[in-house]
């Protein structure tokens, strides 16, 4: 009797323990689920429809993309741009990593900048990797250097790569500089992209990233909310006959990591001396755009004196006073 | 998207065409739909091959039109059918080859020559997107629709001329803002030859169509093939100008 009472309490013990334990995988397989949605714009969806939803955006506003940039920053972007590259300041026999480069802005004046140094008859020549995930930029921005002479360069190649910057089809430390400018917060895993832009970098290269920041005036935010949110999905149906991808991109402006959030992500992903900068400087009047500088730490080699030294802007080879 | 009348109201009604404008309507503030009138207008000025624009405008500023061609067509037997079947023109719903096949003077023949000599096809006219009242959705969709139609059976080409002069004659019926910007606007762009022949004779005629005829929006073509183009034309009170 004892005996069965004390059979009775083991198997009954055993069925709590497994009705616990399918009990806890069914919620860890819930909050697996749960983990798995992420933001686009303000809607809630599950992370792998971003891709294919980010990407459907990008091949919807490809052929207008240039424009609708001029038309809603009423060619502000093109300042903001010039400045980027002006902080990155590359020096002949740079290769630098354009991703979310689709259309080619950031290339096209890191070549001016290049040709503007007056190195023409160097022997270093120079490389740009425009990549992109989606091809429709891309084929976009292949266009445009065709027109603008930027192909055939010989003191500048370019490549153009079809590539997710999560997982880059590229080696280790095969580049110096990096840029990406109004994508990263379009990417499911910003946490990835820095992760491989820290992997494709040498020791000593840039990371540049130009991105929309919140303003520090809320009165001021309140009256830019209010043109993203009224009038720029307006213009995207006017000029491009497209609404929602514009809703879409203010949207994802506001779902973006704030800039310490965002500098402590990249510090997170090796990269050391990150630095953010507003565009214009102490901008209060106009919509301050970041630019964060950062530089990927030696990592551990036989050259180990790399670690002892940080690496200065003034001793950086891709950099000039 | 929040429908501004209940599904239980359309049981009659083509759920379908509801269905695909869930789909397609843009939630929007009145202050976008003041930017939208002004913007499509003048956008559509410009390029007026931008026919996004054109249709958008129909949208933004037609709101009290829609409500008169919607009581119109609830005016007749034939109209409020069209309204309770809810049915679409184009090529799933129409089936041109037989169209083609009919007599000569055959309603639905005369369609399907319109269509071929003009290089023209009934999938290209664009979803509803700034009306989120289902039935109100329908009519400005089916105004779209039935436009080829009225060329057709007007017998005016689509060219500037053909096209000034057939929103002159919906503009009238219709009493769509857009129709009428459409009118005036499109007769500046006419070149010299046609603009004689506008003045001279295709605006007198298509106020003159557009005052007598019956409402061409109310007319459930679908159901009206086999009819005898001149028989149509009787019955409707129309007078053609000339042959195209």
């Amino acid at each position: 009797m004892a005996f069965r009472r004390a059979l009775t309490r083991i198997r009954n013990f055993k069925t709590t323990q497994g009705l616990c334990k399918r009990s806890l995988s069914a919620q860890a397989e819930a909050k697996e689920n749960e983990k798995k949605r992420t933001h686009f714009g303000f809607e809630t969806i599950n992370e792998e429809e971003k891709t294919k939803k980010v990407h459907e955006v990008f091949e919807t506003v490809a052929d207008k993309y240039d424009l609708m940039n001029d038309v809603m920053s009423m060619g502000i972007h093109r300042m903001w741009k010039d400045i980027f590259m002006q902080r990155l300041a590359p020096t002949p026999g740079t290769k630098l990593l354009d991703m979310a480069g689709g259309t080619g802005d950031i290339t096209f004046r890191y070549i001016n900048y290049l040709r503007n140094l007056g190195h023409r008859d160097t022997h270093k020549s120079s490389h740009v990797t425009v990549s992109d995930i989606n091809q429709a930029m891309l084929d976009v921005g292949k266009v445009r250097a065709e027109r603008q002479g930027y192909t055939g360069d010989p003191s500048v190649s370019i490549d153009w790569l079809c590539a997710d910057a999560e997982t880059l089809p590229l080696p280790d430390d095969s580049y110096n500089a990096y840029t990406i400018a109004f994508g990263i917060r379009n990417c499911t895993h910003v946490d990835k992209v820095l992760e491989e832009a820290y992997r494709v970098l040498q020791p000593g290269g840039r990371f540049m990233c130009l991105e929309f920041s919140q303003l520090p005036n809320t009165q001021l935010q309140w009256i830019y909310d209010q043109y993203s949110f009224q009038v720029i999905p307006v213009l995207g149906q006017l000029v491009a006959g497209q609404w929602k991808p514009y809703q879409y991109l203010v949207e994802s402006i506001r779902q973006f990591p704030d800039q310490e959030t965002f500098k402590t992500m990249i510090e997170n992903a090796g990269f050391r001396q990150v630095t953010s900068h507003k565009i214009p400087e102490g901008g209060e009047c106009a919509r301050p755009i970041l630019s964060f500088v950062s530089y990927p730490y030696p990592r551990s080699r036989s050259d180990s004196h790399l670690q002892t030294t940080p690496q200065r802007a003034q001793s950086d080879p891709i950099h000039r006073g | 998207m929040r429908l501004t009348t209940c599904y239980r109201c359309y049981s009659y009604s083509n759920t379908k065409f509801i269905t695909e404008l869930e789909n397609n309507y843009i939630p929007h503030t009145s202050f976008q739909k003041t930017l939208l009138g002004f913007g499509s207008a003048l956008v559509a000025l410009v390029d007026p091959h931008r026919a996004d624009m054109i249709s958008c405008m129909g949208e933004v500023t037609g709101g009290q039109a829609i409500k008169y061609m919607r009581q119109k067509m609830l005016g007749t037997s034939e109209g409020a059918e069209i309204l309770r079947d809810m049915p679409r023109i184009n090529s799933t719903t129409v089936c041109f080859k037989t169209l083609s096949q009919m007599p000569q003077n055959s309603l639905g023949r005369v369609y399907a020559n319109f269509m071929v000599e003009n290089k023209i096809t009934a999938d290209s006219r664009l979803p509803v997107h700034f009306i989120n009242d289902p039935e109100m959705a329908y009519v400005i969709q089916r105004y779209r629709e039935v436009h080829d139609l009225v060329h057709a059976t007007l017998f005016m080409k689509t060219n500037m001329l053909g096209e000034v002069t057939v929103k002159w004659v919906e503009g009238i019926q219709t009493k769509l803002p857009m129709c009428i910007g459409g009118g005036i606007w499109g007769a500046a762009r006419l070149k010299t030859k046609h603009r004689q022949l506008y003045l001279k004779e295709y605006l007198p005629w298509a106020i003159k169509i557009g005052n007598e005829a019956k409402f061409m929006q109310g007319i459930y073509f679908e159901k009206r093939w086999d009819q005898d183009i001149n028989d149509f034309h009787k019955e409707m009170n129309i007078t053609k100008l000339r042959e195209v």
